[in-house]
């Protein structure tokens, strides 16, 4: 019995790497610590009440950017940790098992559990204000789709101590991810993970298009929206076309394990290509889900921080559109070495470059939104400059690896591994955290300062190209992704110790802007204006941070920029007329999406080990929640006048 | 030619330029194998590389002089002088400039993709038969069996120079990637598939190969050596290994199919049907091709599309 116990327990959790059990104490002191906290200070009523429970936008918003900074964490000393490997030829930090651990959850960790929880956190927090309107179309929806990104996101994690984490790349291509060579639950965690979460990111697209479409502000036409909120429109729309693909390569992926299917063994009459292909034709999309937000965030403090219109409104919106549409006709890109033949390749190079022109046009048009401007040097614009040559040398490398024929060459080169880090680091993450903050009053009320932002932003800065740069020249070299270790004497070492040296400046870079934050809380400037950076369109009408029910009268929109016609163009008596305020129509907080969250990680957990019990459970949990939800006829409430009074009087509104 | 003229001057230019950048960083030009062609296809490769970097930075570099500039002239300083029209934000005349010249760009950039990815699937222009070699990529390690020549070896692979050679690829392992970067691009090796690619060696010499495609934990050390030789040279080596008597047997082939890693070896013969058993084991039987496709590319050059091969549908 003890011998069963033992060695259950072996292959339950992740043993013999001082790392992994470094790792198990820090999760054990850590969550300790989190509940003695909550209990001392007796939180845990307010956790529930306020936040667990929650279907308000912006707290949802400001869960996913908690969310997203921790996975940029864990994702980021995953990237340390290859770098450290790398530094020097033939080092024993990692052996092939772990390194080959470590890349695959780095991957799936920043594509799935930071790039995308970053951009939903700013759909949540700032969507609904810019368009007038009081939360989502579906505010019960958006809860479950943050609970099962969270618990997706668990699942993922936890795969790191409790049976081994996936090792078979990001893209898990079969038959490497068959059970024949795959046969530990690390890729069902995977799987699974990204199944999960992947549902609530369908849901989040079809919440915002219904939002943008149906909940703006009167007046507020498609032609006077916001660029950020464009750029969620077109993004929702690629989501909602663009994820059903992976969850069904996945899921036919996890039947093939499961129960020994062959939908991608050629053995059984499956195709392994067809993975591949199912897996970019969400893949290729994926990147520009993750881009365009930044491009609307981009939009927004270019023009700002420009005291400026934005320049060629109906260009960036068609070249946001343009950009949609051609997303989905580019996925072969990713494997023009795998056989096609020459004239699939050829289309599949072509529709890759000419992504690039409408790409180019934007540049050009957030070039000339600053000309004839008057630009100031505020952390969110200064995110924004730097993106500009950073993307625009990413970019470049991106048309340079469209070329079929080239392509043969770099194709899994380094050179692949610098371009895609730069547009998605230079892209992604310089706009996300451009975004953060630019909205950061917005959420908290107060801004995080500049004099520490600007530490964390040269040191990212000059650590991103220090760290990318040299990997370029290495894919001339020769060198592979993916590769644990590399011998002396291909001249690799010195360009891969520059490397890893840049990686430890971003890594300092993160830790200054946690500092940021943290010294920011007790110490950043207070917005008492809910306009601190003069802003353009509504959301900067409302006081910081927004009421919960946002706006207390509906406004009327007659332009673009809207509170920039309210505030500088509009003379008092030409203000529409808002009438009284009247009771507010609000949904009531609920408790079953964080259920059904727990549900389906107690399924998803089940089904890693292929343990029925608990996977039937959580199931028929999440079936009893979805039927609890359709004989719910009390979901609703009306606050009161005199309560909005009140609270607009306290916000000195009134 | 004139295209080849305008390269050779172009390579003279820029190659130099830009390992000067990294020659400080301690490492020497040859090492840049990707930029160091040693036959026609890494040539036509390299040819496109340096294209598209010299037609991608006519944008680049007057995007960021561009920033540089607006970002200094129209900061917001009281003494500043410069124009401020906070309400233009229209200009058809400007527009028209940043969308055409993306459109000739990528135009032109096009034009010569659509040209050398089509000529890249026929074999190297030569005076030489083209030969066969076909390949199997293991768990991990490479064979490489000589269809004419009788011949197999593990982890080297002896090319006669000037003589464009089509590698049939398969795997019998998870699938991985063939790369040679000093001959050129890659292609995968795929179970149940066997798909071709050009290369030739120009100048002898001893080239590192690479599988590139993630298959495991001894990926990293899943690496190979194309030694080129003049063909006298490669006659003497093909008839050396003739004639040491060991054979690659069903059972030898079966010992190498399992993972781990091996050293070079050499057979004097191999099952003439290995290659096509292969295939057929992991699923061959299954594709929708003809049994013709995977032979023809042993006989002759006319008959194969290179880089995807004949009578396979490779376009899922």
């Amino acid at each position: 019995m003890l011998e069963q116990v033992k060695d259950f327990a072996s292959h339950f959790f992740v043993t013999g790497d001082p790392l992994i059990y470094g790792a198990d104490v820090s999760i054990v002191v850590v969550s300790l610590a989190i509940i003695f906290v909550l209990t001392y200070f007796k939180r845990w009523g307010w956790l529930w009440r306020e936040w667990l429970t929650t279907v308000d936008h912006k707290r949802i918003g400001i869960m996913y950017l908690i969310a997203a900074l921790l996975m940029l964490f864990r994702g980021g000393v995953d990237g340390l940790l290859m770098r450290t490997q790398l530094a020097l030829p033939n080092l024993h930090f990692l052996e092939a098992e772990h390194y080959d651990q470590i890349f695959t959850t780095h991957g799936t960790i920043m594509i799935l559990f930071m790039a995308m929880p970053f951009i939903f956190a700013l759909f949540n927090i700032v969507v609904p204000l810019q368009i007038g309107a009081r939360d989502v179309a579906f505010p019960y929806l958006n809860a479950i789709s943050f609970w099962l990104f969270f618990f997706g996101a668990l699942l993922l994690n936890i795969s790191f101590v409790i049976g081994g984490s996936p090792d078979a790349g990001w893209v898990s291509y079969p038959p490497l991810a068959e059970l024949g060579f795959d046969p530990g639950p690390g890729e069902n965690f995977y799987l699974l993970a990204i199944l999960i979460s992947g549902i609530g990111s369908v849901a989040t697209g079809i919440n915002f298009m219904a939002t943008i479409l149906k909940m703006r502000a009167p007046g507020m036409t498609l032609m006077r929206m916001p660029m950020f909120t464009w750029s969620v429109l077109v993004t929702s729309m690629i989501i909602i076309f663009a994820f059903p693909a992976l969850t069904v390569a996945l899921a036919l992926l996890f039947i093939d394990r499961l129960v020994g299917a062959h939908f991608f063994t050629l053995t059984g009459g499956g195709d392994p290509m067809q993975f591949v292909n199912l897996f970019w034709i969400w893949g290729h999309p994926e990147v520009y889900i993750v881009i365009l937000p930044a491009f609307g965030v981009f939009s927004e403090v270019v023009a700002t921080f420009s005291r400026k219109r934005l320049f060629g409104y109906s260009a960036m919106v068609a070249s946001l559109v343009l950009i949609g549409i051609v997303s989905y006709l580019v996925w072969v890109h990713h494997f023009f070495t795998m056989g096609a033949s020459a004239d699939v390749n050829t289309f599949f190079a072509i529709a890759s470059m000419v992504i690039a022109i409408p790409t180019g046009v934007k540049i050009f048009n957030w070039l000339f939104t600053m000309y004839k401007g008057r630009i100031r040097m505020t952390m969110p614009m200064l995110w924004t400059i730097a993106f500009v040559p950073c993307f625009a040398i990413g970019g470049a490398t991106g048309v340079m690896l469209a070329v079929a024929p080239a392509d043969y060459q770099y194709h899994n080169s380094y050179f692949l591994i610098a371009h895609f880090h730069q547009v998605l680091i230079g892209g992604v993450v310089f706009g996300m955290l451009a975004g953060m903050y630019y909205w950061w009053p917005k959420m908290f009320g107060f801004k995080l300062d500049e004099r520490i932002g600007r530490w964390a932003f040269w040191f990212f800065n000059i650590g991103f190209y220090v760290c990318f740069m040299p990997q370029y020249a290495l894919g001339f070299m020769g060198m592979t992704r993916r590769m644990y270790t590399y011998p002396e004497g291909l001249g690799w070492g010195p360009l891969n110790f520059i490397s890893t040296i840049g990686a430890y400046m971003m890594g300092i870079g993160f830790i200054i802007l946690v500092w940021d934050i943290v010294y920011s809380i007790r110490y950043g400037e207070r917005d008492l204006t809910g306009d601190p950076w003069d802003g353009r369109t509504l959301e900067w009408s409302l006081p910081s941070p927004a009421p919960h029910y946002n706006f207390a009268r509906i406004p009327v929109v007659t332009g673009r920029d809207a509170w920039w016609i309210m505030k500088y163009q509009m003379k008092p008596e030409e203000r529409p007329d808002l009438g009284p305020i009247r009771p507010i129509h609000m949904p009531k907080n609920s408790g079953r999406p964080f259920i059904m969250g727990v549900a389906f990680f107690v399924s998803g957990f089940g089904f890693v080990f292929n343990w029925f019990v608990p996977a039937i459970a959580g199931l028929v949990v999440v079936v009893l929640c979805l039927i609890l939800r359709s004989f719910e006829y009390d979901a609703e409430y009306y606050i009161p006048v005199h309560e909005i009074e009140e609270t607009e009087a306290a916000l000195g509104r009134l | 030619m004139s295209t080849h003229s305008f390269t050779s001057r172009l390579l003279r230019l820029a190659v130099p330029g830009v390992l000067a950048l990294f020659l400080t960083a301690g490492c020497s030009p040859e090492q840049f194998v990707m930029l160091d062609p040693a036959g026609p296809v890494a040539q036509t490769q390299l040819r496109l590389i340096i294209i598209s970097a010299i037609l991608v930075l006519i944008v680049v570099i007057p995007v960021i002089l561009l920033l540089a500039y607006i970002v200094y002239r129209y900061r917001d300083k009281p003494d500043n002088d410069a124009s401020y029209e906070p309400e233009w934000s229209e200009s058809p005349k400007l527009e028209a400039v940043w969308w055409g010249i993306p459109i000739v760009i990528i135009a032109a950039l096009g034009v010569v993709t659509a040209k050398e990815t089509f000529a890249l699937t026929r074999p190297p222009v030569s005076n030489a038969k083209p030969m066969t070699i076909e390949v199997v990529s293991l768990d991990w390690k490479w064979l490489f069996l000589y269809p004419d020549q009788h011949i197999a070896t593990v982890n080297e692979v002896h090319i006669p120079v000037g003589t464009p050679v089509q590698f049939v690829l398969t795997s019998d392992a998870p699938m991985n990637s063939f790369w040679v970067p000093q001959l050129g691009g890659q292609e995968y090796t795929m179970p149940g598939m066997a798909m071709g690619l050009w290369l030739q060696a120009d100048q002898a010499g001893d080239y590192l190969g690479r599988g590139a495609n993630f298959t495991g934990t001894g990926f990293a050390h899943n690496t190979f050596h194309v030694i080129a030789q003049p063909s006298d040279a490669f006659n003497g080596w093909v008839q050396q290994v003739q004639s040491e008597n060991h054979p690659l047997t069903v059972e030898v082939y079966d010992q190498l199919a399992k993972p781990g890693l091996a050293q070079t070896m050499t057979f004097s013969s191999f099952p003439d049907t290995l290659f096509h058993d292969v295939v057929q084991k992991n699923g061959g039987m299954s594709m929708p091709m003809n049994e013709e496709a995977w032979t023809s590319g042993r006989t002759s050059s006319a008959s194969s599309s290179g880089q995807g091969m004949s009578g396979m549908d490779m376009n899922h």
